[in-house]
């Protein structure tokens, strides 16, 4: 019964004719016309986060200076960048801090500062070689005097996440936000319906070389996200039950927009980045479409007790997204309010952007070259000696 | 007619003071309790809008000073520099008030400058610094 493959949906898209609507359209849609009449119908579905992503960063190469140096230890305003590379590259994660503002300035602010087309100061130290002799250099970058400056993310899109309370007498202060003592309120990120790897649970469409949306550029998934675990417990129908698939991401900072990422600080936490990402999923089959449309009621996801600190941490609650959204959980008779941490309004414009850049051909969509694993088992670190190590 | 903010501290043992009654009645003041934090025998806080004339208002406020308890006049305010706001709610995670909630159509914030107490819980809460204290 008429599938259809990339090819012909790029054929389409071409031709300004493709059928796109988005992740939250295609609910009502399907309920309506039936799964078979519109997998017929529609051809792409889009989906989209924008939440607080620690694990994103950026490679840059400065171009060399004269005398050139071989860079050893670099700062982009004040912040450590990492220099081991070659002579003149460097990586800068997000949640470096700076060595003279501390928390309230980092790598992440490096990023959106030089998205945003502001002058950074760049300072590297050198032991200075034949080749290299230049020891020390101080000077001004900004995206167009850079070679290359592109984001490399090691873990975005987290396929469903957990929820997190605090049941301890004093305020926690986490990356899931302040969380208030005695179970004062319940945090959760993700954007359930429209988020990417909950509409493509089994990873059937997003692999690597899937064309996505990242802040404001077009950029490729370009491996599995570190901690992939897609082996976490599935409800019936196929959705992970907390946090499990994650990708990293590759896409061009010189294309990229302010409006789609964002430094952010955590109080008492540090700094995170908020990583604005959509991913179009092509409606090859039915199963395919019939995962996209899945709602917030049939996603759960675990709230955690975050005063343990320890690796496992108790589970105080499983709810639905349907639940967190409304604004409060009830635990033990006592009603807690809920309050998102990744912006759903946001999503939803990323969504709709990416629609629309798909209608007028200005995205087009990858073939997957190789897929994401669907069998992967966290490792955890135990301390250890060097030959003790346990099955 | 002129509107104000402020927070009264009972110090313990006088929470049983029908204080709001005689601003209502006595000095002709329309009262909005915003919080209430008071139990037997502890000391308690409460914030109150006042609304009235101004010599009533003053009036009002030394009566509260006579009876023992003391009283701070909310001078700053809370701004919201919306322009920059992402919308992510992570502010409605500690606001006591509700002053700021989600608007549920379209998930974006909702700022209620009535019902904010000033406690400033936001502007540490908010990651993007897009809450702050005017003097
Ligand atoms: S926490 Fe800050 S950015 Fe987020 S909704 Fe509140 S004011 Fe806006
Ligand atoms: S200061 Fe902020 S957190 Fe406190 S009541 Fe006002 S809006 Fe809410």
């Amino acid at each position: 019964m008429g599938y259809k493959s990339f090819d012909e949906i790029n054929e389409k898209i071409r031709a300004g004719k493709a059928v796109v609507v988005t992740a939250d359209e295609i609910i009502d849609i399907v309920e309506e016309k039936g799964l078979k009449q519109a997998a017929k119908e529609i051809d792409v579905v889009t989906t989209a986060t924008f939440g607080p992503m620690c694990s994103s960063g950026m490679f840059i190469n400065f171009g060399h200076s004269d005398p050139p140096i071989r860079m050893g230890k670099v700062w982009l305003n004040d912040v450590p960048a990492y220099a081991g590379i070659a002579a003149v590259d460097a990586y800068i994660g997000a949640t470096e801090l700076s060595e003279t503002k501390g928390m309230e300035y980092g790598g992440a602010h490096v990023i959106e500062d030089l998205i945003s087309g502001k002058d950074i100061k760049l300072y590297a130290e050198s032991y200075g070689t034949d080749c290299y002799p230049l020891k020390e250099i101080t000077t001004y970058i900004n995206k167009n005097n850079i070679n290359q400056a592109f984001m490399f993310n090691p873990r975005n899109a987290y396929q469903n996440y957990n929820a997190a309370t605090n049941s301890s007498e004093k305020i926690l202060y986490t990356y899931m936000g302040t969380l208030l003592p005695q179970m004062g309120n319940i945090t959760y990120s993700t954007s359930g319906q429209l988020s990417p790897l909950l509409n493509d649970p089994n990873y059937r469409t997003i692999g690597i070389g899937t064309r996505v949306f990242i802040g404001g550029a077009q950029g490729y998934v370009a491996w599995e996200g570190t901690q992939h675990n897609p082996e976490q417990n599935r409800g019936e129908n196929g959705v992970p039950v907390g946090s499990s698939g994650t990708l990293a991401l590759i896409g061009d900072i010189k294309k990229m927009d302010r409006r789609f990422i964002r430094a952010a600080v955590y109080e008492k936490y540090g700094i995170s980045m908020f990583v604005g990402i959509g991913i179009p999923i092509p409606v090859l089959d039915e199963e395919i479409l019939k995962y996209t449309t899945v709602r917030d009621s049939e996603i759960f996801t675990n709230i955690y007790d975050y005063s343990v600190q320890k690796r496992s941490r108790p589970v105080i609650k499983k709810v639905s997204y349907a639940e967190l959204r409304s604004g409060s959980v009830e635990i033990n008779g006592k009603i807690i309010s809920t309050a998102p941490m990744s912006s759903l309004k946001k999503a939803r414009e990323i969504a709709e952007l990416l629609k629309q850049q798909i209608r007028t051909g200005e995205f087009l969509l990858t073939q997957p070259v190789s897929n994401i694993p669907r069998e992967n088992r966290m490792s955890s670190l135990d301390v250890r000696g060097e030959s003790n190590e346990k099955d | 007619m002129k509107k104000i903010k402020v927070s009264l501290i009972y110090p313990a043992g006088d929470v049983s003071k029908p204080i709001t009654y005689h601003l209502v009645r006595d000095f002709n003041l329309v009262i909005n309790i915003l919080h209430a934090d008071i139990s037997l025998n502890k000391m308690g806080k409460l914030v109150l809008d006042i609304e009235g004339e101004e010599q009533d208002i003053e009036n009002g406020l030394k009566f509260v000073e006579e009876q023992g308890i003391k009283y701070k006049l909310f001078t700053k305010t809370i701004i919201w520099q919306e322009d920059d706001c992402i919308h992510c709610g992570a502010c409605t995670a500690v606001c006591p008030s509700n002053a700021l909630s989600m608007d549920k159509s379209d998930w974006s914030l909702t700022f209620d400058r009535e019902k904010c107490l000033i406690c400033e819980l936001c502007v540490k809460s908010c990651p993007l610094n897009v809450m702050c204290v005017s003097i």
